[in-house]
């Protein structure tokens, strides 16, 4: 039997690293290579060991396939390719591959410049690795081989992320990498069609959650702002570079354009303005109503939203500033925060998680006196305000994608084991399916019971079609008789016929003769006649002959009589039938062993 | 030489009647009935291959045939078809047939035989397909036959079993659209009763066969024929429903779309049968059964289907209340503990009393711990399919699903309650145009709901929204909704007056808003009103600004809160009592009559305009027709008395007008009637009308403006007031014929010497285009003008003009006045102009050559199709006028019979020394050509006559129909 492999090198009942092997068909493919945010050491990149030992990954993998730009999904990819080594081709959409290579850079800057770490992968690298990559569109099939072709679906989640159909022969995989089943202000939902892989691998960060619907949280979010403003405060939402920041942007934007507000918002430069480019670059990868207006205005073209300057904090008035980074630990957000934390009138929202000993999670925790560097402490009077803005399916959302794409069997990676283990009951109980949930290193193996087609000669298919009834019926398998002629790698099915003049031999008559003995005290051509008359009588829609050199013909058997020479009564009856009507030969020979009915007439 | 006139005069009449009898079409194409198919045959049989005989056929199908000639080129085009080995060119003779047999006024039954021979020696899939449309169109030309229908029926099972998709599609076609409805049990029992009860049976599982064919084209068809089965009459059978109920989980979208349609009629059909639950021992009613599986639709995976499903959900009014209320079902959980929702929440907060809570992170921090075994992640059947549907990535899904709500809501109190919060959500979609469905739903299901306070906060943000269509259906909104509390009413108020202040422009809308407010929350607003008025109970306070709109916004929901609520004026200072006096003159449309302590005058007059009621319409109505049948007793025009009869009685249905506002268009209409004919009568009085005529030229200028004005009158009445029946539509005619006639008197009086042929001509053409529009209404138009003028006609067209004259004079005075039916209900369109006012003193200030916006704003009410007839016209002060055309996009609809016209103009002029006024007005184009006459299309002419152009030639013209606004404007010099 051909079975599926997968093996999660990261991503295996945790999140971050994401990083799944999946051999399907001969094929090994390698989906994402992300690095883990949470360590500084060895664990950070993926273990490319478990693939071998010493020597290149080019031998042992078929392709790389990235699903988005995020650091968890893409991370090690450098590391990977220019030192741990690969050469063959990397798949990604357009969008990724734009920004990808900026937020590697800015890791790389992060770790080797202010951390100071060496042994870590450079620029140059970054360059060259890009180099092998090879873009995706939506919906289009990439033939990676002859037999290896993959197919990017939209996912929502960030811009380009896409979900993977990986296809060898009958055998299919997909893989979600993230996605999100609602749309938000800028990106669509995640759809697929009815693909019927053997394996859907999908994500499962919020395998136990149903969340509320989005509206009630932009409207308080907005509301919130909004208030905050009309009270002459300052308002700071401190973001990651991409992503949400781009999201709430727009719903300012758009709120200030509706609500004709003139307070200035801004948004802190670097990254930022580089990726806003992109996004203006890929509005067909937004949501409808980006795509639909873009001709008369893109939305990505703020005209509320400018770049921040260090001195505009100081400004009087009402502002909303966007800064990084998100968790308030450093950086421009933290330096703002500490100028406003003074005033009641301000506020900060946090519109993500913070991680425990950030500024961010004290505050959000309530605590209103903070100790900075120095033993100085710090007053907080501004309104703490928290915001989920996240762009993760939810168990339904989960759900649902499982039931438009309709999956034999379902993998959960990218989550809590806790919460997978939920949602893995919930789906066997559902959709009874199996499901599995593989940890690092461990791999989880599917038998698949593919199918294997066959070239059918057009002239059988129209006699099989003649044959039957009406028409025939997809759902229900139909026997037929052919010659199946394996040739190279293609397989046939003709007629028996043709498969003997393709090939050049003979055809052999195979006969089956058969004699049965009966009591019958008559002659022997009435007992003929008394065999016509039953048979007659029992078969009906066959034809029947009766012919005069004293044989009973029926459709092409041969039924004689002769009698033996000891006994009158004891009669033979010969039967002949060739291979091809074997059915009805052994059929009548059974019925004539049982004797004729005593109440034939004679003659 | 009058010899010679005469003969001209015969030579020019003659050339005008033969005009048509020339240029009749079917003459000529009489004449090229055989040309034309043995031009085919000709070209056909020329065609060498078959390539040209397809570029033939292209060409030939390209002109029309007409009715006579179709039998004799289809026989051609089948005698070539079965020559023709080519299918492409089989193809077009098949759909060539197809197009022919649809030609009016020819019976495709003669080539019915002929299409079904062709049938059954075809052998090309396609052709065959085509054919079968043919005999489709066929069929349907043939709706009486039931022999046909059942011939077709069986043509069509025969060839179902094709093995190509589309002869099979085009199958099911036939079948659902003339498959045999009802057994024809009485008429023609022995012959085809037997076969055809046999069809009626087998045809719905003919068609369910094809549920499960391998092409989802088919299965679309096949459903699709259903539908078409079920339109046409035919009851379906309930066996359908679970086959359909399949069909829902198909692979394709089209078939799952079709099959959400298919388990709906079935729902309305059999809503009350109970269906088993798979999987358990229950049992429901279908029509809940249907409704959970459609409501499962609604996140399919293609949003044609989405859409699909949410727009049936809302006409499914037979559902259960369980049901329903489940689609607004969601049960949150975070980390596997159950978690409240926003709405939940905020429900909560009001409840306890405490609104704006300091929200805290942990705020919607998830509560109890939930089993595991009682999630259901999965929605079963309705759950949540509104909460799916309105947060649906595509506007089109979210405003089905908003509509779907809507409908529902309006036959389930308890289930508007419910959807409120989420209706309140999409306030804030990203869509204006769901925004603004979502309003409007709000307002249709406003009835039913009471908004709580943190409700309508979010309701009342809305109102600083940009769009002014947004705001504009806001308040509308508020003005049908019943908030709880006075702190609702102090929060709707403030939120206005800050809508008021951020855009001035939305005044008028404001304030009936706050009328509306106010009238439905009396008790509610008295606490508020010494706070609302800032009285104090020692001190007098300044007296406020009385041309501050939002002052008059707050006296405006004093008042109307007033009105009801006799307590209240007691805590009105004094100034208030005055500015109550001023406001109830200058908007009395927005400040009722109050009883207030020492002024009995003004009760006394309200309280007859009010207290009256229905019953003073009804008095109106019988004065208004005692008026005209007064009118009616003048026979002859130079009765004594009657001019002042007539005098009198205008001048009471002018007044009528003014008071009855229900019955101001019929009043208007009919005094603008009597004084037509009181300028006629005037006109035709004259005693110098037998004086010589060099020495009335004086009296002669009189008549002709009195003639002029009648015309252009009659135009208005034709033209301003919906409402009219041909009868009135002629009668006005006939006025606007004397007035012609008198014209024509007048000019053959004054001009001696000139020729009046040319009008007098023009004048008998009109008379003849009289009779042909309104020949049904010539019977009640007795011993009128007209019919006189009929009865003379053989003689008018003959005599000379002269004679003409003196003939038409003598009718003229002879007959008599028109009765005049008043229709059942006549408006006059009005038009008032809100934007600008006209009460600037600052003149606008603009530089010569370039161009200045002018917003107007206007509301229409009782003009038909704005679009294209109303016009607005600037006037400058040097005389010159511009006429612009609002584009279609600026009128808008708020009710029935009233447009809102909100458009900017441009003016420029060249530089002016100081400023000045412009005037800018609405006009309200008109064409005889359009004008409303059913009698035309009775006649039948249009269709034979169709190239030739109106043998009267259309009058255009423009009526102003709203009172001149002044605008001040200064044009300055271009700085150099």
């Amino acid at each position: 039997m051909p079975e599926i492999k997968v093996t999660p090198l990261g991503a295996g009942q945790d999140v971050g690293r994401s990083c799944i092997l999946v051999s399907i068909g001969g094929k090994n493919i390698m989906l994402d290579c992300g690095m883990h945010m949470g360590y500084n050491d060895d664990r950070r990149f993926p273990d490319f060991s478990y693939v071998t030992q010493n020597g290149r990954l080019t031998d042992f993998l078929d392709c790389v396939i990235i699903s988005h730009f995020h650091l968890d999904h893409c991370g090690a990819l450098p590391y990977m390719s220019e030192m741990v080594g690969y050469d063959g081709p990397i798949y990604m959409t357009h969008p990724t591959k734009a920004i990808c290579p900026i937020l590697l850079e800015d890791f790389r800057k992060i770790t080797v410049d202010k951390k100071g770490e060496t042994n870590f992968f450079t620029s140059q690298m970054i360059k060259d690795c890009m180099k092998k990559v090879v873009p995706l569109n939506l919906h289009q099939t990439v033939q990676v081989d002859d037999e290896l072709e993959i197919k990017a679906y939209y996912a929502g989640h960030v811009l380009g992320a896409a979900m993977v159909h990986i296809k060898v022969g009958s055998e299919s995989v997909v893989y979600t990498g993230d996605y999100n089943m609602t749309p938000d202000r800028h990106l669509g939902a995640a759809w697929i069609d009815k693909c019927r892989p053997d394996i859907l691998i999908s994500e499962s960060t919020y395998a136990t959650t149903i969340r509320d619907s989005k509206r009630c949280r932009e409207r308080d979010f907005l509301k919130k702002v909004h208030e905050s403003i009309e009270r002459g405060g300052k308002v700071l939402i401190p973001v990651f570079a991409l992503g949400r920041a781009q999201e709430l942007c727009i719903l300012l934007e758009t709120f200030w354009e509706r609500m004709n507000l003139k307070a200035p918002i801004y948004f802190s430069t670097g990254l930022t303005e580089k990726a806003n480019h992109y996004y203006k670059l890929f509005i067909t990868w937004t949501n409808q109503k980006i795509r639909k207006t873009f001709v008369q205005r893109n939305m990505f073209e703020f005209k509320h939203i400018k770049a921040f300057d260090r001195s505009y904090a100081d400004n009087p008035g009402p502002m909303v500033v966007f800064a990084t980074p998100g968790m308030l630990h450093a950086g421009q957000s933290l330096q703002i925060f500490k100028k406003w934390a003074g005033n009641e009138k301000n506020m900060v929202i946090m519109p993500g998680y913070c991680v425990q000993g950030t500024i961010g999670h004290k505050i959000l925790n309530g605590q209103r006196k903070l100790e900075m560097e120095g033993r100085a402490t710090l007053d907080v009077k501004l309104q703490v305000e928290y915001m989920s803005f996240s762009a993760h399916a939810d168990a339904k959302g989960i759900m649902q994608l499982i039931r438009m794409a309709e999956p034999r069997n379902m993998l959960l990676v990218h989550g809590e084991a806790a919460k997978m283990e939920f949602l893995k009951g919930k789906i066997e109980q559902e959709f009874s399916i199996d499901c599995y949930m593989p940890a690092n290193g461990e791999t989880a193996t599917v038998k698949t019971n593919p199918s294997v087609p066959v070239d059918m000669s057009v002239n059988l298919l129209k006699r099989e079609m003649a044959l039957g009834g009406p028409l025939p019926d997809p759902k229900r398998p139909r026997s037929m008789h052919g010659t199946l002629i394996m040739k190279e790698s293609s397989l046939k099915l003709v007629s028996s016929e043709q498969a003997l003049k393709e090939l050049g031999l003979n055809e052999h008559q195979l006969r089956f003769t058969c004699r049965v003995a009966l009591q019958d005290p008559y002659s022997d051509s009435e007992t003929l006649h008394r065999v016509y008359t039953h048979l007659k009588s029992l078969l009906k829609g066959y034809t029947i002959q009766h012919l005069p050199d004293g044989t009973v013909m029926v459709e092409s058997i041969v039924i004689k009589v002769s009698s033996s020479a000891e006994d009158a009564n004891a009669k033979i009856l010969l039967l002949s039938w060739s291979y091809q009507d074997e059915d009805l030969g052994s059929f009548l020979s059974s019925v004539l062993k049982k004797g004729l009915p005593s109440g034939l007439p004679k003659m | 030489m009058a010899a010679h006139l005469k003969k001209r005069v015969y030579e020019e009449f003659s050339k005008v009647v033969q005009i048509p009898h020339e240029e009749a079409p079917a003459k000529k194409l009489r004449l090229s009935k055989p040309s034309k198919s043995a031009a085919l045959h000709v070209d056909l049989c020329k065609a060498t291959n078959s390539t040209d005989a397809l570029q033939y056929l292209l060409q030939f199908a390209r002109k029309p045939v007409e009715a006579e000639s179709v039998e004799g080129v289809i026989r051609i085009l089948l005698e070539h078809y079965y020559k023709e080995n080519d299918n492409s060119v089989r193809l077009k003779i098949a759909s060539l047939l197809g197009l022919l047999s649809k030609t009016r006024g020819f019976s495709p039954d003669c080539i019915f035989d002929d299409a079904i021979n062709a049938l059954s020696n075809e052998n090309s899939h396609q052709v065959l397909a085509q054919l079968l449309d043919t005999l489709l169109v066929i069929g349907t030309q043939l709706p009486e036959s039931p022999a046909v229908r059942v011939r077709l029926t069986e043509v069509a099972c025969k060839h179902l079993s094709d093995t190509h998709f589309g002869v099979r599609n085009k199958c099911l076609q036939l079948l659902g659209g003339l498959g045999v409805v009802d057994a024809p049990l009485g008429k023609d029992s022995e012959a085809s009763s037997s076969s055809s009860a046999g069809a009626v049976r087998e045809v719905q599982t003919i068609i369910s066969d094809y549920f499960s064919d391998q092409d989802p084209r088919v299965r679309t068809a096949a459903l699709k024929a259903m539908l078409q089965l079920h339109e046409r009459g035919m009851k379906i059978h309930q066996i359908i429903y679970e086959q359909a109920c399949r069909l829902l989980s198909d692979d394709y979208e089209q078939v799952r779309s079709a099959a959400v349609q298919m388990v709906w009629v079935l729902s309305l059909l059999y809503p009350e049968s109970i269906v088993p639950i798979p999987s358990s021992n229950e049992e429901i009613r279908l029509v809940d059964d249907a409704f959970g599986k459609i409501s499962h639709m609604v996140s399919d995976g293609s949003w044609m289907v989405r859409v699909q499903a949410a727009k049936t959900l809302g006409s499914m009014l037979q559902v259960s209340p369980h049901f329903l209320e489940q689609t607004l079902d969601k049960k949150l959980m975070s980390d596997l503990r159950r978690k409240r929702t926003a709405h939940e929440r905020a429900k909560e907060l009001f409840a306890s009393g405490e609104f704006s809570s300091g929200r805290k992170w942990a705020d919607d921090a998830p509560k109890e711990k939930l089993d595991t075994n009682t999630v259901s992640l999965i929605a079963s059947g309705a759950c949540g399919a509104f909460v799916h549907g309105l947060e649906d990535e595509m506007f089109e899904v979210r405003i089905a699903a908003v509509e779907a709500l809507c409908q529902l809501a309006r036959s389930s109190p308890s289930f508007a309650e419910k959807c409120l919060d989420f209706l309140v959500d999409m306030f804030n979609d990203e869509i204006e145009e769901v925004r603004l469905q979502s309003i409007h739903v709000l307002r249709e299901i406003s009835t039913h709901i009471t908004l709580r306070e943190d409700q309508l906060d979010t309701v009342l943000a809305v109102l600083e929204d940009s769009s002014r269509d947004i705001r504009e259906a806001l308040h509308e909104l508020l003005c049908y909704t019943n908030v709880s509390t006075k702190e609702c009413i102090q929060l709707a108020l403030l939120e206005l007056l800050k809508n008021l202040n951020k855009y001035p422009t939305d005044r008028n809308s404001v304030w009936k808003c706050l009328k509306f407010l106010g009238s439905r929350h009396p008790t509610l607003v008295l606490p508020l009103v010494p706070e609302l008025l800032s009285t104090h109970p020692y001190f007098d306070t300044p007296e406020p600004d009385m041309d501050d709109p939002a002052y008059i916004a707050v006296l405006v929901l004093v008042f109307n809160a007033a009105k009801s609520c006799p307590t209240m004026p007691a805590l009105f200072s004094d100034h208030t009592f005055r500015h109550y006096a001023y406001l109830r003159d200058s908007l009395s449309h927005l400040v009722p009559p109050l009883r207030l302590p020492g002024r009995k005058q003004v009760y006394s007059l309200d309280s007859l305009d009010s207290g009256a009621g229905s019953g003073s319409v009804e008095s109106a109505q019988v004065f208004l027709q005692q008026s005209l049948q007064r009118v009616s007793t003048i026979q002859n025009l130079e009765t004594p008395g009657a001019q002042d009869l007539l005098d009198f009685t205008i001048r009471d249905l002018q007044r009528l007008g003014e008071l009855q506002t229900e019955l101001a268009g019929a009043a208007d209409f009919c005094a603008t009637f009597l004084r037509c004919q009181l300028l006629l009568m005037k006109a035709l009085q004259d005693k110098l009308w037998n004086t010589a005529v060099p020495l009335c030229l004086k009296q002669n200028v009189t008549a002709t403006a009195a003639a002029q004005q009648i015309v252009e009158e009659t135009y208005k009445l034709e033209f301003l007031y919906s409402g009219l029946e041909s009868r009135q539509v002629a009668t006005i005619h006939h006025v606007r014929l004397q007035a012609k006639a008198l014209q024509l008197i007048l000019t053959a009086r004054t001009r001696q010497g000139v020729d009046p042929l040319v009008s007098s001509e023009k004048f008998l053409q009109e008379v003849e285009a009289f009779q042909r529009q309104f020949l049904s209404e010539l019977p009640h138009l007795q011993d009128s003008f007209v019919e006189k003028l009929l009865e003379l006609m053989p003689r008018l067209s003959s005599c000379k003009p002269v004679e003409l004259v003196k003939i038409l004079q003598a009718t003229l005075r002879q007959s008599g006045l028109p009765q005049l039916r008043l229709p059942e209900r006549v408006h006059r369109a009005t038009a008032t102009i809100i934007e600008p006012t006209g009460e600037s003193d600052n003149p606008l200030r603009f530089t010569t050559g370039l161009v200045l916006a002018l917003d107007i704003d206007a509301t229409l009410e009782h003009v038909q199709n704005p679009q294209n007839t109303v016009k607005v016209q600037v006037l400058y002060p040097d005389g010159q006028s511009h006429v612009i055309h609002p584009k279609p996009a600026d009128f808008r609809k708020p009710g029935p019979d009233r447009h809102r016209l909100i458009t900017q103009v441009y003016l420029s002029h060249s530089a002016w020394t100081e400023p000045s006024q412009i005037e800018v007005r609405l006009l309200l184009a008109y064409s005889s050509a359009s004008s409303s006459s059913p009698c035309r299309s009775k006649l039948g002419w249009s269709d034979s006559f169709d190239g030739l152009p109106p043998p009267e030639p259309a009058v255009e013209g423009t009526i102003p129909f709203s009172k001149p606004v002044k605008v001040y404007i200064m044009p300055k010099p271009a700085r150099r």
